[in-house]
């Protein structure tokens, strides 16, 4: 069971959890909440993205996860559009019978997003605005979830 | 096709969507970029470090090598930043 949206709205994190929890097969539901980082004084982060790419995307790497360790359920929700330091970006959550399969799938699931998912973040400094650079360290976390 | 551009390629580029007709003896992802690079200074621009962009056939990333046809749907941006 995939839940895949992108919006602009904030979502509502404890609703997210009860749905995923819900029936009573999911023992175990883990989550991670994305924020803006009040970094170098950045004022807000304008997020792009490529429609239709995006959640098919994302859907492919919901359908890995759950290939590779038995989920009951994946909830991926990305917010787009401008937000301020605090705000929820991106929330990733996996549930599965067992906590360890939960834990992996959620990391698995967040690292793909960061090097796959086709995003993109303009950062506003000073009334200034410029792209956010992609990260080697983000390559380099997805790169170990790669089968020999 | 259907060319698109995200970020600053668009940015640069000046659009975000365009349609072409695949030029022949394209094809691959490779041999479109040389063509675009081709046309004018801001594609000479958009283009002028390969390294920095990547690019997406059908909505699937795919390689420099990858085939293109007509009728593909092709979007370049530069590497993804989202989460």
């Amino acid at each position: 069971m995939q839940r895949i949206v992108i919006q602009q709205a904030p979502f509502d994190l404890n609703a997210e959890v009860a749905a995923l929890a819900a029936g009573g097969a999911a023992g175990a539901v883990v989550n991670f909440t994305g924020h803006v980082r009040a970094e170098d004084g950045l004022a807000s982060l304008t997020l792009e993205h490529y429609p239709g790419m995006t959640e098919a995307e994302i859907a492919r790497m919901a359908a890995e996860a759950a290939a590779r360790w038995p989920l009951t359920g994946i909830t991926v929700i990305h917010r787009v559009g401008t937000l301020k330091p605090g705000d929820a970006i991106v929330l990733v959550a996996a549930a599965a019978a067992h906590r360890t399969p939960a834990f992996a799938a959620c990391e698995f699931l967040m690292d793909y997003l960061k090097t796959h998912a086709p995003f993109w973040k303009q950062e506003t400094r000073n009334g200034e605005t410029r792209w956010a650079e992609a990260r080697a360290s983000d390559d380099a976390a997805a790169s170990r979830w790669r089968k020999p | 096709m259907t060319l698109l551009y995200f970020a600053w390629l668009r940015q640069v580029i000046g659009s975000g969507e365009e349609q072409i007709t695949l030029p022949p003896g394209i094809g691959d992802v490779r041999g479109l970029i040389t063509h675009l690079k081709g046309l004018d200074a801001k594609y000479a621009q958009a283009f002028a470090d390969e390294g920095r962009i990547r690019t997406a056939v059908n909505q699937h990333h795919a390689a420099l090598d990858a085939p293109v046809s007509d009728g593909d749907e092709i979007a370049f941006f530069p590497p993804v930043t989202g989460g």
